[in-house]
């Protein structure tokens, strides 16, 4: 290495710098965000929470103990115990799972078939990113946890049926973010000399095109995360997600306003969890936005 | 200023064409037969085929949709299969409930938000930046379900300085002219109503106004920052300009159309958030009307309800695309 001969004062470009690939380059960065780091372990927190779930609960999320019915917060029940007589901190804790199931996989099944849409969109053009395009934007007309209910009220009021409302809503938002993505890394040039060596559309688009793309839809992935938490909850809070006795957040929210002036515990807990673990991926989602893609930032 | 205006507005009829048919197929899209869901198991072999006429899924699709599309241009909005009133009309004295509604809540989210957000760049790194930002983090994780239980539990049960639910003192009615409450109680004069009207206001708009508070508040914050870089604050800065007027003046008119682009926005997402206020604090508006008639499987209104809101939606922001077309006249040439 000649090169590292030279003085720390004489900034000479590609000298002491050793390459970085851009991933680590952005973990590197999103470690020194504070608030990105507290959201990451947040996420991380209810994660945990999520898969140890049998281990961490001390009863099981419907097990009723009629004689123990809306007993305050004390050493046996953390967060008191229900109208059932169920104990709360045990349905916290079990909820964990349905809020981050119906997070991730409504999450990931807009991304799939956002991703399908946006890349037929951007790379076909003419009629077909016309119809794609349209549609999208008639989907984005509608508020979207009101487009949400609306699904509900079809399909009829279920777990299953809420996350799919949910991964129907956002897929608008990721398929027009990979179209613009398609349309920008289309003119680039190497994937001008890729066509010109004779290589396959669909390889173009699963080899260059789609990993190019990975950064943004992380980032937007993870702050949809955080809405659809928050979107299933209300559709649970409404009586259109969650059926009983799944400890499901919004549903557990909805069964405690009858209790608001005897037993406010039953309505605290879960909201704060809901809270929380939005605030985690939010904070995460911002922190990895700066991190992965600067040009995104407000 | 004026072809932009047209063109805007042509831009509008597939979107609106688009509503219309989603809505439209939002009924056939039930599974199974519609009209035997709507009337239960034990209705009569009659009523369900009397039922499949009047929502006239005997016919071909495009032909009811032609029907559909010209009973709505005509403003018929259907009839509901519960009261069997007209839902055009019935749907008014709930409308103007969510109006006043989101109007409030809009009002407490931008004054608050944006001065929030020009105090906190203003003052940038200054106690008062850090408790806003996280405040406003915290805002926009917030389920307003929930918010809207903990006020209610707080301000009207433990506190009990104002109402629990509901849009006025059930005591003493207020008469309805427009609907709009604050606006019929200044006509009559009433002002002990007007005060019962607006202390029924407050806790519902602060649920709704959360969300869009803490956006516009970051949004501000962050696009008046950059503003406040700039050559021409610096000079305005220079010639001995004093500050509030170089922030409240200068920097605010250059910050202003992402944050009306956010305010459009937002009044959507406030639109759907109106469903979850308005259950929770008993307000007898649109978003509850709509959710009735899902318990009740009336799919006319829920349609309907939905489509009003949606053309709401696309109104608002065109009204703001207009806006900032006539703010910033560079808008309209791209």
């Amino acid at each position: 290495m000649e090169l590292s001969t030279h003085k720390n004062d004489q900034p000479i470009i590609g000298t002491d710098e050793k390459v970085v690939s851009p991933w680590l380059e952005a973990w590197i960065s999103f470690k020194k965000n504070k608030l990105a780091v507290i959201g990451a372990f947040i996420v991380i927190f209810f994660i945990l929470v999520a898969i140890f779930a049998p281990l961490i609960a001390p009863y099981t999320f419907k097990e009723q103990m009629l004689s123990n019915r809306l007993l305050p917060p004390s050493s046996d029940h953390w967060f008191g115990t229900d109208d059932f007589g169920r104990d709360i901190f045990s349905r916290v804790v079990y909820g964990a799972r349905i809020s981050l199931w119906v997070g991730f996989l409504a999450v990931l099944g807009s991304i799939v078939v956002g991703c399908l849409l946006g890349i037929l969109a951007g790379y076909y053009g003419k009629w077909v990113d016309t119809i794609i395009s349209r549609t999208f934007d008639i989907m984005l007309a509608f508020p979207s946890i009101l487009l949400a209910i609306a699904i509900v009220a079809v399909l009829g009021p279920s777990l299953r049926n809420a996350l799919i409302a949910i991964a129907i809503i956002n897929i608008p938002n990721f398929g027009r973010l990979i179209r613009s993505r398609v349309l920008t890394v289309k003119q680039e040039e190497y994937i001008m000399a890729a066509k010109a060596v004779g290589m396959k559309n669909s390889r173009i688009l699963f080899h260059h095109v789609l990993p190019n793309s990975m950064a943004p839809i992380i980032v937007q992935g993870t702050l949809a995360i955080a809405t659809a938490i928050i979107e299933a909850a209300a559709l649970g809070f409404l009586g259109l997600g969650a059926e009983a006795p799944n400890p499901e957040w919004g549903k557990m929210l909805a069964d405690a306003r009858t209790f608001l002036i005897q037993a406010p515990w039953t309505m605290i807990f879960p909201g704060l969890a809901i809270m929380l673990t939005v605030l985690g991926f939010n904070l995460m989602g911002d922190g990895l936005r700066d991190a992965l893609d600067p040009r995104m930032k407000n | 200023m004026l072809t932009y205006t047209v063109k805007r507005l042509f831009s509008l009829i597939p979107v609106l064409l688009g509503l219309s048919l989603v809505v439209f197929f939002m009924i056939r899209a039930i599974p199974g037969d519609p009209a035997q869901l709507i009337l239960g198991q034990l209705a009569t072999k009659e009523a369900v085929e009397s039922l499949t006429k009047q929502l006239g899924l005997d016919q071909p699709w495009f032909v009811q949709y032609f029907h559909y599309l010209g009973n709505l241009v005509t403003g018929d909005l259907g009839e509901s299969i519960r009261t069997k009133a007209p839902i055009s009309e019935e749907m008014v004295p709930y409308l103007m409930a969510t109006i006043e509604l989101s109007f409030c809540a809009m009002l407490v989210a931008v004054v608050i938000g944006v001065n929030a957000g020009i105090i906190s760049a203003w003052f940038q790194n200054s106690w008062f930046d850090y408790v806003a930002m996280v405040l406003a983090l915290i805002g926009v994780s917030m389920p307003i379900f929930w918010l809207g239980l903990m006020e209610q539990w707080v301000f009207a049960i433990n506190l009990d300085w104002l109402p629990t639910s509901g849009r006025e003192e059930v005591r003493n009615p207020v008469t309805a002219i427009t609907n709009i409450y604050i606006i019929d109680t200044l006509i009559q004069g009433r002002t002990d109503q007007l005060v019962e009207v607006i202390k029924h206001l407050v806790l519902p708009s602060i649920a709704l106004a959360t969300i869009p508070m803490a956006i516009i508040a970051r949004i501000t914050r962050s696009t008046m920052l950059e503003v406040m870089r700039s050559d021409f604050i610096r000079t305005a800065r220079a010639k001995g300009l004093k500050m509030f007027w170089v922030v409240y003046k200068h920097s605010l008119k250059n910050a202003i159309i992402p944050v009306l682009t956010i305010i459009g926005l937002q009044t959507g997402l406030l639109l759907g958030g109106a469903i979850l206020t308005e259950t929770i604090f008993s307000w007898p508006g649109i978003g509850r009307y709509i959710y009735e008639a899902i318990g009740y499987r009336d799919y006319p209104v829920v349609q309907s309800g939905v489509l009003v809101i949606a053309f709401i939606f696309v109104m608002i922001n065109l009204v703001i695309d207009l806006l900032y077309a006539a703010i910033d006249p560079r808008i309209k040439y791209h």
